[in-house]
C-alpha cells in the first residue's frame, strides 16, 4: 500500500534520512520505533511531501507520490495525525472535523461524522467547544477523529501516545487496533515502543536515519538489542 | 443642547464616516498578517487603484450620457473591486510567492518596491495630477441644531459611507464565519502547514485573501473619492499608513480588531483636527500608533503570539 524505496531526506546541507526502504501492506499496523532525534517524524513528514525527498521512490497503491505537492498527496486517500496533535484551537471541535473532510460531498461526510462520534463520543459532548480548551487527551482524540473524517484507507499517526495519561493512552490504542479491524491501514510511529510493538504486525526500528532492524511486533518485542535499547532491558 | 456639545457630536460623525472607510482598508493588511505573518505594504496603492478606476468608470458612464446614479455607483464599485482583486491576486503571484518560505525583510522589502512601482505606473498612465471625481452624490439628509449656534450635518454623502461599510463587513463576516472557505481561511491562520497537511491548497487561501484584501480596498477607494472628490497617484500612501495603524491599533490578525481601530482611528483623528490645528491630525495618529506598539503590542482585541513548542 505504502512502500519507500532508498529514500534519502535533506534539511539544506543536513541529511536527516539515510536510504530508508519500508513497506506496509493493506491492512496492517506498521510501527516505527527510534530514539528522539532518530528521524522519525521526517520519515512521516516526507511521506507527506513536506519536507520532499531529495532522492528514492515513495508509492502510493502503486503511484509514485514523492514529487508531489503535500495537498495534492494528502488528498490521495491517506491521513496524518501530526506530532503534538496541531488541532485548530480557536475552531470549534464541529469545524477542526469539518476541515478534515474540506473535500468530501455531504453524505461521505455526514457518515463519516455519525463513525467518528461513535469511535470517539467524548467530542460529541465537546461538540460545540473550542478545540484549544479541551484536555490533552481529548485533543489526540479529535486529531485522530479530524483524519479519518477524509476516509483515509491509509492512517499516519505520530506519537499518538506522547503527554497522555496511561489509561488514555490505552483508550488510543484500542481505537487503533479498532480501525485496523475495520479495514484502514496504520502506520505508527512511536517512542512508546512497548505499546506500539505489541499491536503491531511488524515494525521497524530507526537509528540516525537509518532502518537498522525490521521484524514483526513480536520478535523486536523479545530481541535484544531492542529490549535493551528501546523498552528498558 | 448646547453648542459645543453639538460641535462635538458632529466630529464624531465625521469621525466615523473616515474610520469606517479606515476600517474597510485595514481587513486587507489583518487578513494578510493573519495568514502569512507579513505586513502587504502596497496595499495603500491597491486602494488609490480602486479610486482611479471608480473615477475613470464614473466619468466615463457619465460622459456616456447614463445619469441613473445608483446605476453608475453600482457599476463604479464592481469594476474597481474586480479590477482592484486582480492587482491583489497578481501582486502575490508576482513579488510574494516566489519568496514564501525566504526572511520575513526580504518579502517586505519585496512590498515597498511594489508599492513604489504601482505608485509611478499611475502617475505615467494617469498623470501625478488632481483629478476631480463629480460630485455624484450631495445634500445632506438630517440637520439639526440651528444655525445662529452650529447646524449638526449628516449628508447623503457619509450615510453611503457607512450603509456600503456595514453591508460590506456584514458579507465578510458571514463568509469568515460560515462558509467553507471562510473556515479553512481561520484554520489557515492558526496552522497554515496542518491545513496544508488536510489537502487544502494553501496557496489558494492566500490568494483568496489579497483578493478579498484588495475589493474592500477598492470599496474604500470609491467611498473616498467621491466623499474627497479629487483623486491622485499619491493617496495610498498616508491611507495605507492609517489603515495600517488601525489594524495594529485593533490587534493586527484579527478582523472585528480591524474595524474597531479604524473607528478609533477616524474619531481621534476628527476630535484632534476639531480642537487642535488640524496639521495635529496625523501627528496624534502615528503617536497612537507608536504608544500602543510600546504599551500593548497586541493592540486591542489581538491575542499574544504564543511560542509554539
Amino acid at each position: 500500500m505504502l512502500e519507500l524505496k532508498n529514500v534519502n531526506t535533506h534539511y539544506g546541507q543536513i541529511q536527516a534520512l539515510h536510504d530508508v526502504s519500508i513497506t506496509v501492506n493493506q491492512g496492517e499496523i506498521v510501527t516505527l520505533i527510534g530514539a528522539n532525534g532518530a528521524g522519525k517524524t521526517t520519515l512521516m513528514m516526507t511521506v507527506c511531501g513536506s519536507p520532499q525527498a531529495s532522492s528514492g521512490e515513495i508509492l502510493f497503491e502503486g503511484e509514485t507520490i514523492a514529487q508531489m505537492p503535500t495537498s495534492l498527496i494528502m488528498r490521495k486517500g491517506l491521513a496524518v495525525v501530526p506530532e503534538g496533535r496541531r488541532i485548530f484551537p480557536g475552531l470549534t471541535v464541529a469545524e477542526n472535523l469539518h476541515m478534515g473532510a474540506y473535500f468530501s460531498d455531504k453524505s461521505t461526510y455526514e457518515a463519516q461524522l455519525q463513525h467518528v462520534l461513535g469511535l470517539f463520543p467524548r467530542l460529541q459532548e465537546r461538540y460545540h467547544q473550542r478545540g484549544g480548551t479541551m484536555s490533552g487527551g481529548e485533543q489526540q482524540m479529535l486529531a485522530i477523529g479530524r483524519a479519518l473524517m477524509s476516509h483515509p484507507r491509509l492512517l499516519l499517526l505520530d506519537e499518538p501516545s506522547l503527554g497522555l495519561a496511561p489509561i488514555i493512552i490505552q483508550q488510543i490504542f484500542e481505537i487503533i487496533e479498532k480501525l485496523r479491524d475495520e479495514g484502514v491501514t496504520i502506520f505508527l510511529v512511536e517512542q512508546n515502543a512497548h505499546q506500539a510493538l505489541k499491536i503491531a504486525d511488524r515494525g521497524y526500528v530507526l537509528e540516525n536515519g537509518r532502518v537498522v532492524m525490521s521484524d514483526t511486533g513480536e520478535a523486536l518485542l523479545t530481541h535484544d538489542a531492542v529490549r535493551k535499547a528501546y523498552l528498558g532491558g | 443642547m448646547t453648542e459645543a456639545s453639538l460641535y462635538f457630536l458632529q466630529q464624531i460623525i465625521n469621525g466615523l464616516t473616515i474610520g469606517s472607510t479606515y476600517a474597510l482598508i485595514a481587513i486587507g493588511y489583518t487578513m494578510v498578517y493573519g495568514i502569512i505573518g507579513m505586513i502587504n505594504f502596497a496595499h495603500g496603492e491597491i486602494y488609490m487603484i480602486g479610486s482611479y478606476v471608480a473615477f475613470i468608470v464614473i466619468t466615463g458612464l457619465l460622459g456616456m450620457g447614463m445619469v441613473a446614479l445608483p446605476v453608475v455607483l453600482f457599476i463604479a464599485l464592481v469594476v474597481a473591486m474586480v479590477v482592484a482583486s486582480s492587482y491583489g491576486w497578481a501582486i502575490e503571484r508576482v513579488a510574494y510567492r516566489p519568496l514564501r518560505g525566504s526572511n520575513r525583510l526580504i518579502a517586505l522589502i519585496s512590498a515597498i518596491g511594489m508599492s513604489i512601482f504601482l505608485q509611478n505606473y499611475v502617475v505615467l498612465a494617469q498623470g501625478s495630477r488632481d483629478v476631480a471625481m463629480p460630485p455624484l452624490v450631495s445634500g445632506s439628509l438630517v440637520e439639526f441644531g440651528s444655525l445662529e449656534t452650529f447646524q449638526v450635518t449628516i449628508s447623503w454623502m457619509q450615510l453611503l459611507i457607512w450603509v456600503v461599510t456595514l453591508i460590506s463587513m456584514t458579507v465578510l463576516t458571514l463568509f469568515i464565519s460560515r462558509s467553507r472557505m471562510g473556515r479553512a481561511c481561520r484554520a489557515c491562520a492558526e496552522d497554515i502547514g496542518m491545513t496544508n497537511l488536510l489537502g487544502i491548497d494553501t496557496n489558494r487561501i492566500i490568494a483568496m485573501t489579497f483578493v478579498i484584501g484588495a475589493a474592500l480596498a477598492a470599496v474604500a477607494g470609491l467611498l473616498l473619492g467621491l466623499y474627497y472628490g479629487v483623486v491622485n497617484p499619491f493617496i495610498g500612501f498616508i491611507a495605507g499608513l492609517k489603515a495600517f495603524t488601525a489594524a495594529v491599533l485593533g490587534g493586527i490578525g484579527s478582523i472585528p480588531g480591524a474595524m474597531l481601530g479604524g473607528l478609533i482611528l477616524g474619531v481621534t483623528e476628527a476630535l484632534t483636527a476639531a480642537y487642535f490645528p488640524s496639521e495635529y491630525k496625523d501627528v496624534v495618529a502615528f503617536s497612537l500608533l507608536v504608544l500602543i506598539l510600546l504599551f500593548r503590542p497586541t493592540g486591542i482585541l489581538g491575542k499574544p503570539e504564543v511560542e509554539k513548542v
